[in-house]
């Protein structure tokens, strides 16, 4: 009974950060305001997803399932990669921004 | 009372799949697209989990693996190519 409430309340975290993400990936004004979302929210809603389906298969399983702590952390490894990587990215495309660019970056983005 | 939640955040889960799918279509910038892209994959992997924990057999984990390992290479080297004309320097 506690391991269902428990499981059940972890897959509606999950799911609401996931959604609140996407969320924000289509409705923020800007392409660096919009990489938050995505990039953290979501990977903490599939990460409440992956605790959930941890307990679930643990709890009624077997044995002790953790093949899903191996995704989770895989996701929560390369999430800042790829948000540090696609940042660069657009950065060096020279994307506008709503809030002004520091010194460095100007210099940069006007290189190209 | 597990199956009520699965079954919400599957909505949920759908639901963020198609407005990442919109973001895809829209634009602006080609850069828009792989961050779509990049949340696309992510939310494919929560709906893989929550099919397994649905259907309660983890014979679906392999290929969530798969997935999450194929797209953070997608996105990187699709950024790479993007930012710098190259994905190998």
């Amino acid at each position: 009974m506690i391991a269902e409430l428990l499981v059940s309340l972890f897959i509606l975290v999950g799911a609401f950060f996931g959604l609140t993400g996407s969320m924000g990936l289509a409705r923020l004004p800007d392409f660096y305001t919009r990489l938050h979302g995505p990039t953290k929210a979501t990977t903490l809603g599939v990460g409440g997803v992956l605790i959930a389906s941890i307990l679930h298969f643990s709890l009624m399983g077997p044995a002790l399932s953790l093949r899903e702590l191996l995704i989770a952390l895989f996701l929560f490894l390369t999430a800042p990669v790829s948000a540090h990587v696609l940042a660069k990215a657009g950065v060096r495309r020279g994307i506008a921004s709503r809030a002004p660019l520091p010194d460095e970056l100007k210099k940069k983005s006007a290189e190209g | 009372m597990i199956p009520v939640a699965v079954t919400i955040a599957l909505a949920a889960f759908s639901i963020a799949f198609v407005l990442s799918l919109w973001r895809l279509v829209r634009g602006p910038d080609a850069i828009d697209r792989v961050l779509a892209l990049d949340t696309l994959y992510i939310n494919a992997i929560a709906i893989i989990v929550l099919l397994g924990l649905a259907q309660g057999t983890t014979v679906y984990f392999e290929a969530a693996l798969l997935i999450a390992a194929l797209g953070f290479v997608g996105t990187v080297a699709l950024a790479k190519y993007l930012g710098r004309g190259s994905v190998i320097e």
